[in-house]
This record gives C-alpha cells, sequence and structure tokens, in this order.
C-alpha cells in the first residue's frame, strides 16, 4: 500500500500517479482508478508515453560513459582523502533496468491504453445504492469505492478464486486525493473531524484486500491539509509505503540558491518491511526531484559548492535545519534534530 | 509465569520483537494465541522460517491459534452472516457493540486448556495494538480487553502475555499515548526499541532500553539496561552502545 503525501498543489503527485498507472499499462496489468476529482477517463488520457527502449538506453549510456571516462584520468588534489570513496550515482545507472522510463512530454498512445482491462470509479457517477456490505459506521463514499474494489477484486479472480483462469495477473490500484472534501470526509477540513476514524478504517479494508489478492495501490492524499497529526500517524502505521513529495513553488525554498536545481524533495517517512526482518535502506534518505521537458527524476541531493564571498548566516542555518529534516526521513529509521551540531 | 511484557517502539519499527517472541515461545513448547492484526499470515510464516519455526506445522498441531485481523476484518464486511457459535472476533467493526468483549473471548476460548493439551504455558501475542484504536475502538475499551486478558491468562491460565504498541515523542495521538501510558504502568518487563536520536545510520538500527519492574508494589527501582542493535535476515545482533562492529 503505497501511500504518497501530496505537494501543495498537486502537481508532481498527480505526475507519480500517472506513472504508476503508465507502468502497469506497460506491463500488462489491469487498471482500477478512483477518483472523486477528476474523471477517470480524463485521468487515463494523460498518461506519459513510453519511451522504446533502445533510443533512451542509448542516451543514457552515451551520458553515463563519457562522464565515466572524464573522471577517470583526474585525481584528486586538494581532497584526496576521498578518492577512495566510490563514485556518487545520482541517478540510476544503465544496467539496473527495473521498469521502463517514460516521456512526460507525449501521451500515452489510446491503442496501449486499451491494451490492458481498465476499471474505473469516479463518485459522482456511482449510483446512491446501498452497498450490501455493512458499512460499519464508514463514509458512505469510501464504502462504495471498497465494495467497488472487492467486487473487481473477486469477479476478476485477482485474489485466486477463480482456479480455471491460467494467467493471473496483477490489479493496479490508483486512489487519488482519498480524504479531500469530495469524498465526503472532513478530515482535511477541520481540526476535529467529525468521524476521524473513516479513513484509517478504509485503509484496514483496503490493507487487507490487497495482502489477499494479486494487488498493489497507489493512494495520493492532501496530507498538508490535513490538521489532525494523529491521523497521519496512525495512517503511516498502517500503510507499507509512505512517501511526500514537497514542492518549492511558493515557498521560500524556491529562491534560495542551495535548491536551484530541483524542483521538490522527496521525504522517504516509510518503507515497507515485508516477508523479511530487515528492509531495503539505501545509503541516503535525502532525494529530491525535477521535472525537466521529458522526464521527472527523483536523484539524490546534493548541494552545490558553497562559492559566493558573503556566507550569510541565515541561509546556512536554514539549510542546516533542513537538511536534518532530510536525513531524517525515514521512519523505520530514526529522527534526528538536535544532536547534530556541525 | 504470569508475565506482562510491554513491547514498544518510537520512530522504528519493533516488529522483529514479535518475531522473536513469537518463534521463542513456540520453540519452548507452549501453547500461543497470536492476534495478528496488521500483517497477514504468510509474512509472519516466511519471517518466521528464517528464524527456524514453521508456522503451519504449529497450527496443524493446534500449538498455534492464529487471528489474522485483516482476514476476520473481510470476513465481517463482506462475507455472507456469520454462523451462530463463531461469532467474528472483531465484531466490534460493526458497529453492534463498541467493546471488544468477542476479541477476549477468541482469546480465551484459544488458550483455555482443552482435552488432550500437552503444551507448557499459554501465551497471548498481539501485534498490535495501536490498531484497535485506528478501528475505532475507544481507549478504554482497548484497556479493558488487555485487563480482561490479564486476569484470564496471566493469573487464571498462569500464562504470559506479550503486546506491541507504537508510541512516538511528540506524539498528537493522545488516545495512543494514554494506551501506551498506562499499559507502562502495569507492565513487568518493557521492552522499548527506539530508533537513534541522532539519526539514521546503516550499521546501528537503534537502540533498545530493557525496563525491568522488580516490585509492583513496592516503590523499587526499576532496572534499566540499553544495548543497541542491528537487524540482519535471519537474526539480530546486540551489542553495548556505542560498540558495534563498524566502529571496532
Amino acid at each position: 500500500l503505497f501511500f504518497t503525501e501530496e505537494d501543495k498543489y498537486g502537481l508532481y503527485s498527480n505526475l507519480l500517479f500517472k506513472y504508476f498507472l503508465a507502468e502497469g499499462i506497460v506491463c500488462g496489468h489491469d487498471l482500477f482508478v478512483a477518483s472523486a476529482k477528476e474523471h477517470p477517463d480524463n485521468i487515463l488520457k494523460e498518461l506519459p508515453a513510453p519511451l522504446l527502449d533502445d533510443s533512451y538506453r542509448k542516451e543514457l549510456g552515451d551520458e553515463a560513459a563519457a562522464m565515466k571516462s572524464e573522471d577517470f584520468q583526474d585525481s584528486m588534489k586538494i581532497a584526496w582523502r576521498y578518492q577512495n570513496l566510490p563514485k556518487m550515482e545520482t541517478s540510476p545507472t544503465t544496467y539496473t533496468r527495473f521498469g521502463h522510463y517514460y516521456d512526460v512530454s507525449k501521451k500515452m498512445s489510446p491503442e496501449l491504453c486499451q491494451s490492458v482491462k481498465l476499471h474505473s470509479f469516479y463518485l459522482h457517477e456511482e449510483l446512491p445504492v446501498e452497498p450490501k456490505m455493512k458499512t460499519c459506521n464508514m463514509n458512505s463514499g469510501y464504502a462504495r469505492l471498497l465494495q467497488s474494489i472487492q467486487r473487481i477484486i473477486s469477479q476478476e479472480g485477482f485474489d485466486g478464486s477463480d482456479p480455471q483462469k491460467k494467467q493471473r495477473n496483477v490489479l493496479r490500484i490508483g486512489i487519488q486525493s482519498l480524504g479531500s472534501i469530495l469524498w465526503g470526509d472532513d478530515v482535511c477540513c477541520s481540526d476535529a473531524p467529525e468521524d476521524p476514524q473513516s479513513l484509517t478504517k478504509f485503509l484496514y479494508v483496503l490493507r487487507g484486500l490487497l495482502r489477499k489478492s494479486l494487488s498493489a495501490c497507489i493512494i495520493t492524499v492532501p496530507a498538508h491539509l490535513i490538521q489532525n497529526k494523529a491521523i497521519m500517524e496512525r495512517v503511516t502505521n498502517l500503510s507499507d509505503m509512505v512517501v511526500g513529495l514537497e514542492s518549492f513553488i511558493g515557498s521560500e525554498r524556491e529562491t534560495n540558491p542551495l535548491y536551484k536545481d530541483y524542483h521538490g524533495l522527496v521525504h522517504v517517512h516509510q518503507i515497507p518491511r515485508l516477508n523479511s526482518l530487515i528492509c531495503d535502506v539505501s545509503d541516503t534518505k535525502d532525494l529530491a526531484f525535477r521535472l525537466k521537458r521529458k522526464q521527472f527524476t527523483i536523484e539524490r541531493l546534493h548541494l552545490p559548492p558553497d562559492l559566493s564571498d558573503t556566507v550569510s548566516r541565515a541561509s546556512k542555518q536554514d539549510l542546516a535545519g533542513s537538511t536534518k529534516l532530510l536525513s531524517s526521513g525515514c521512519g523505520a529509521m530514526a529522527i534526528g534534530k538536535k544532536h547534530l551540531d556541525f | 509465569q504470569g508475565k506482562f511484557t510491554l513491547l514498544r517502539d518510537t520512530r522504528t519499527d519493533g516488529s522483529f520483537l514479535v518475531h522473536h517472541f513469537l518463534s521463542f515461545y513456540l520453540r519452548a513448547g507452549c501453547k500461543v494465541c497470536f492476534v495478528a492484526l496488521l500483517q497477514s499470515f504468510s509474512h509472519y510464516s516466511i519471517v518466521a522460517q528464517k528464524l527456524g519455526v514453521s508456522l503451519a506445522a504449529a497450527k496443524e498441531r493446534g500449538q498455534l491459534v492464529f487471528l489474522e485481523g485483516l482476514k476476520s476484518c473481510l470476513d465481517l464486511l463482506f462475507g455472507e452472516e456469520e454462523q451462530p457459535g463463531q461469532p467474528n472476533p472483531l465484531q466490534f467493526l460493526s458497529g453492534s457493540s463498541c467493546d471488544l468483549r468477542a476479541l477476549f473471548d477468541f482469546v480465551r476460548v484459544s488458550l483455555g486448556a482443552a482435552a488432550g493439551d500437552s503444551w507448557k504455558g499459554p501465551v497471548l501475542l498481539v501485534d498490535d495494538l495501536s490498531v484497535l484504536l485506528s478501528l475505532g475502538a475507544a481507549p478504554v475499551a482497548v484497556l479493558d480487553f488487555i485487563h480482561y486478558c490479564r486476569v484470564c491468562v496471566c493469573c487464571q491460565l498462569k500464562g504470559n502475555v506479550v503486546v506491541l504498541v507504537h508510541s512516538n515523542e511528540d506524539s498528537e495521538d493522545e488516545e495512543n499515548e494514554l494506551v501506551v501510558n498506562s499499559l507502562c504502568h502495569h507492565s513487568d518487563l518493557i521492552l522499548w526499541a527506539e530508533g537513534l536520536a541522532t539519526g539514521f545510520c546503516k550499521d546501528v538500527h537503534g537502540q533498545i532500553k530493557i525496563i525491568k519492574r522488580l516490585s509492583l508494589r513496592q516503590a523499587e527501582q526499576d532496572v534499566v539496561q540499553i544495548y543497541q542493535y542491528k537487524i540482519q535476515d535471519r537474526n539480530v545482533t546486540f551489542f553495548a552502545r556505542g560498540l558495534s562492529a563498524a566502529v571496532l
């Protein structure tokens, strides 16, 4: 259960959402798209087009090769202690091929879209029929969504209930802007929502459905609107992976020269620890994203060297504060705020 | 015997402790009732296999009673009407009753001595209690449930109870903090897994504080021990603070 906290204007989280769906189409998975904001058909029309393997790989390969040959000869003169450390790769290298690449400037062709089975749920078009399941005091929008998902899972045999079906497929579920007022839940508007447990109950049942079937789900939530932090803590507990996107638009970081290459930060709050005692921990927790014309990339955040003559104290302290927040990301590891003083 | 152990985690994931206790008690030959609210059976099964215990086999021979919370919840919501005599333990979800009596009955029945049982002491293991609050149970109901379980398992059946809860510093989740603080006062042993205060580290995943209550009646000082740990694929290594293998 992949839980994404939306950035303020929803631009980048929407992009991540579309990437998830596009990957599903390219892999041949069935899709289920649910939204209360935009009609799912519109969402599906806007998926990025996949890049054909050869041309892009070659491009990436050339770039990487050029970089490597250049640096090999240089030996460091001043910071020679760092010579022995492995080179930091900012973006995934060519030989780690997991998933596909997409071109954000082009739309996916309708034929490719139609090649998989698409199911959609648009809240405002659903019939206001009393759901057959016991709602257990859950928001009716959520209850209907759950019922819809459960129906698809059992009808299409994603839970293995149909032994005749030889080829088992994966269902990718995408739920957009859950918890927003459009779903009928006021958890995003008020400090003391009427029914704070609807969202958490929904997530628990969804988790049950996902565990029981071959499906994966991405949810985006406008977390910046949720005043009640207790709900966010509970929600984090109930999800497998929690990622927050913070965009720089409109914040003072937009003009901060230290962040000039990037459009926002990626906070990884939790990574899944499934079927194992350990989880897959990467070396660094500082990640930032940027949206180039054709590509949306997530990279390790590396700060440009501080070359200015007048180093202002304010920006340094602010940066120190934010880097501490950055490196604390993962909820499965630790959060350190006060103990590093350099 | 008759001990209540609280597993607590802050800023990190303490589920490795749950896996440890599960395989520990099964290997010791105890009858275990495991209320697993957060993960599926196969998750625990795969990890237990790495630790050398087979959950499926334990279930077969009646040593392990496994309540898969996620599955019960789905049965409650989407399944047909329940059969009488087999009430769903998570009945409080449907709103008909606001206490956790059905869950307690389930525990009591599973751990009650059945004919032909030759297991040593019964054990109740819960992972994790904070989920019950997210599902709509009131904190008082959760505390009542634990109280009833303690009376039944620890006092009457002379067994042990191990419960996992999450907590956070500066947590705004008051209900959760209420439950956690209350349980802390009632525990014989607290294992508190915390993430390092200085941030993420590859070689030291966190620190564990072991607080042993010497006596609940007298005001003796609790014994506190602190170790740091690193989790590996099949095993967790503990070491004294500052002495991780990476440093030595």
